[in-house]
């Protein structure tokens, strides 16, 4: 049945209501956003991927394209419609947005009295409208707040990014065959932490977007337009889609008493059987969007006035991870890949009041040899003696 | 206090002194470099060859010759630090292919006069000769990361050199994984960092010239390749290109050759 879009008066929308959008209104609210000092990043094809990037605007859209997951695999396949959003999250993260891959700390100065003076820079800030994020990627964002701001030790680096974004969020209605966001409950609708929500419907013979106001800007932005407030009808069906995605997830996690059985399985013989198959090779780590470990580094010039320290992203697949004095403590590839389980799966919520995976599969996705999260917690479920 | 300036020389072993180029290559850096030390012996950039003792010296090259074998002896006995840099010095180079053939054979295919050569039947990274203080791999060396080796040297430090495999230079790059993605066949999983991700951001896959990473799973590396095509005539191949002497490196090739055909996949192994 078709949605409808019918042009009404200018009318006042608040938050929570929705509205309906033509393809062309939703352009012109990615311009205006742009008019007002954001930079969109968003979904766009590149390097054999949809990506996430700088994007002028609507344009720069995956039109035409989608994707096709499987454990270790990814491939972009060509779609008939016009969708702006018909794929699955891509290799890229919005980590990488706010939780750089390489920043400057401070650099130190030696004095001609032997003594020395810091420079810290000023944490960049930047104006980003994120474009697209799906409600997995939201709860990774949650995740990463909880750790990096919310703490008592806040990141000043982090909080600048995060402090002046426009999130135009997705409710997804294409899930991967790796995707498992409804079992861990982080999607695939999204509830909250976004500006404007869209639900887009696409068919032979018409492409709406359901847009949910989720904030003040949100509201803002879209009342320069004359926009057709949804009907109960279309708020249903959009909600319907929504639903539907989540009977198509490609994979699932019983989450009950996961972090319990877990910690209570650490010598399970699947851990050394799996490090087997682990190539170390730290891609899980870079592609999860909760990740968020970092090693400091001291470099100087050459004559040794000046020092910097930087901060990397890091890897507990890597033995220098936990290095200490006399070596590393998790030496053995199975130590590590335990580990990097165990903490996303069941210590994380001692630390911070939640499980840190958000069930967007890109770790299985992107490990060259497809190890499956889902299957490794499956068979350590099922032999686990309790 | 004025101090006198290190003393720094430059050795060649085998090699094709792409390395020593990547010392050059340093451009704006490199006067910055000759204004930190005395660069004593470079034949390579200067004729001018000052004596020993030197306080850092950077060898190029790998031992192939008796010659050699003697000669970085007394390289060793003249420096204070001695940096082997490339992947000839750390493992063989391309030419440690000959470990694993007969050389006399090539010898006598090769030259009119084979008793004029005297060659070892290896060729074999500094480390297996003399004490090394540091390695720097990679084919040739990245010129930042050999910048980064004289200067923590200088300075009294640790070079900052990243353990990791290629891939988190990937990830850290935002380059999309031309395995997953174009189903490349890519060494970045087992090769050492170093080179900013070169070959795969230019959607080639890694060809392996910068060694082993830390903690290489070659084993189960080998396997993608199977799942992925490849015969073990071709696997060799890849684990025996510019670290063909690395031992990671070296002793998957001989397993893959051992095990003769092509690994045998269990359908739960996947890739």
């Amino acid at each position: 049945m078709p949605i409808g879009y019918q042009e009404r008066p200018l009318v006042p929308l608040d938050v929570g209501d929705r509205a309906i959008l033509r393809p062309d209104q939703l352009s012109g609210i990615l311009a205006a956003l742009r008019g007002r000092g954001y930079t969109l990043l968003g979904p766009t094809v590149r390097d054999a991927a949809i990506i996430y990037a700088e994007i002028a605007g609507a344009d720069d859209l995956p039109v035409g394209w989608t994707d096709v997951q499987s454990p270790g695999s990814y491939r972009l396949a060509a779609r008939p419609d016009g969708a702006f959003f018909g794929y699955s999250v891509g290799p890229h993260s919005w980590k990488a947005t706010f939780h750089r891959p390489e920043i400057t700390l401070w650099q130190a100065e030696r004095q001609g009295d032997g003594g020395f003076t810091i420079h810290e820079p000023a944490p960049e800030t930047s104006r980003v409208a994120l474009i697209g994020v799906r409600a997995c990627e939201l709860a990774a964002i949650r995740i990463q707040d909880r750790v990096l701001l919310d703490g008592p030790f806040a990141d000043p680096h982090y909080a600048a990014r995060r402090r002046d974004v426009f999130v135009v969020a997705v409710n997804c209605t294409e899930p991967g065959d790796t995707c498992f966001c409804a079992s861990m409950g982080t999607g695939p609708g999204v509830e909250s932490g976004f500006d404007l929500a869209l639900t887009e419907f696409v068919t032979d013979t018409e492409h709406l977007f359901l847009a949910e106001i989720g904030s003040g800007a949100g509201a803002e932005v879209l009342a320069e337009w004359p926009v057709d407030r949804a009907t109960h009808g279309q708020i249903a069906a959009a909600a319907a889609r929504t639903q539907a995605a989540a009977q198509r997830m490609g994979r699932s996690v019983d989450t009950r008493d996961v972090k319990e059985v877990l910690a209570r399985n650490l010598e399970n013989p699947r851990w050394e059987e799996t490090a087997a198959r682990c190539l170390g090779c730290t891609n899980c780590t870079q592609v999860c969007p909760t990740c968020f470990c970092t090693a400091v580094h001291d470099l100087t010039d050459l004559s040794g006035r000046t020092a910097t320290r930087v901060r990397q992203w890091d890897s507990c697949f890597d033995r220098s991870f936990s290095y200490v004095h006399g070596g590393s403590v998790r030496r053995s590839g199975m130590s590590r890949y335990r580990q990097w389980l165990t903490h996303k799966m069941s210590f994380w919520a001692d630390e911070f009041g939640s499980l840190g995976c958000v069930g967007c599969g890109r770790c299985i996705t992107w490990c060259p040899k497809g190890i499956d999260i889902t299957a490794e917690i499956a068979a350590i479920r099922a032999a686990d003696p309790s | 206090m004025p101090t006198k300036a290190p003393r720094l020389a430059v050795w060649k072993f085998a090699s094709c002194d792409g390395c020593q180029l990547s010392l050059l290559d340093l451009e704006d850096d490199l006067l910055a470099v000759a204004g930190a030390v005395e660069i004593a012996s470079f034949p390579e950039a200067s004729r001018a060859v000052g004596p020993g003792p030197y306080d850092v010296s950077l060898v190029e090259g790998s031992i192939t010759t008796p010659h050699d074998a003697e000669r970085i002896q007394d390289v060793r006995r003249m420096s204070r630090i001695v940096v082997a840099i490339g992947s000839c010095a750390t493992a063989g180079g391309i030419q440690a292919l000959r470990n694993y053939q007969d050389v006399k054979e090539f010898v006598s295919l090769v030259y009119a006069h084979p008793t004029y050569i005297d060659t070892l039947a290896t060729s074999t990274p500094i480390a297996d000769h003399v004490k090394v203080d540091y390695e720097l791999h990679g084919c040739p060396v990245n010129k930042r990361q050999l910048l980064e080796v004289l200067n923590a040297t200088l300075n009294g430090r640790k070079p900052v050199i990243s353990p990791h495999p290629v891939c988190t230079e990937c990830k850290r790059k935002g380059v999309v994984c031309v395995m997953v993605a174009r189903d490349l066949v890519c060494m970045g999983p087992v090769t050492h960092a170093g080179c900013g991700a070169l070959c795969p951001s230019y959607h080639r896959g890694c060809f392996g010239c910068y060694g082993p990473s830390d903690a290489p799973n070659t084993a189960a590396f080998a396997n993608s390749l199977a799942y992925h095509g490849l015969t073990s005539e071709a696997a060799v191949r890849l684990f025996r290109t510019f670290a063909a002497g690395a031992p990671a490196f070296r002793e998957q090739s001989l397993a893959i050759e051992e095990s003769g055909a092509r690994p045998s996949m269990s359908p739960e192994a996947g890739h």
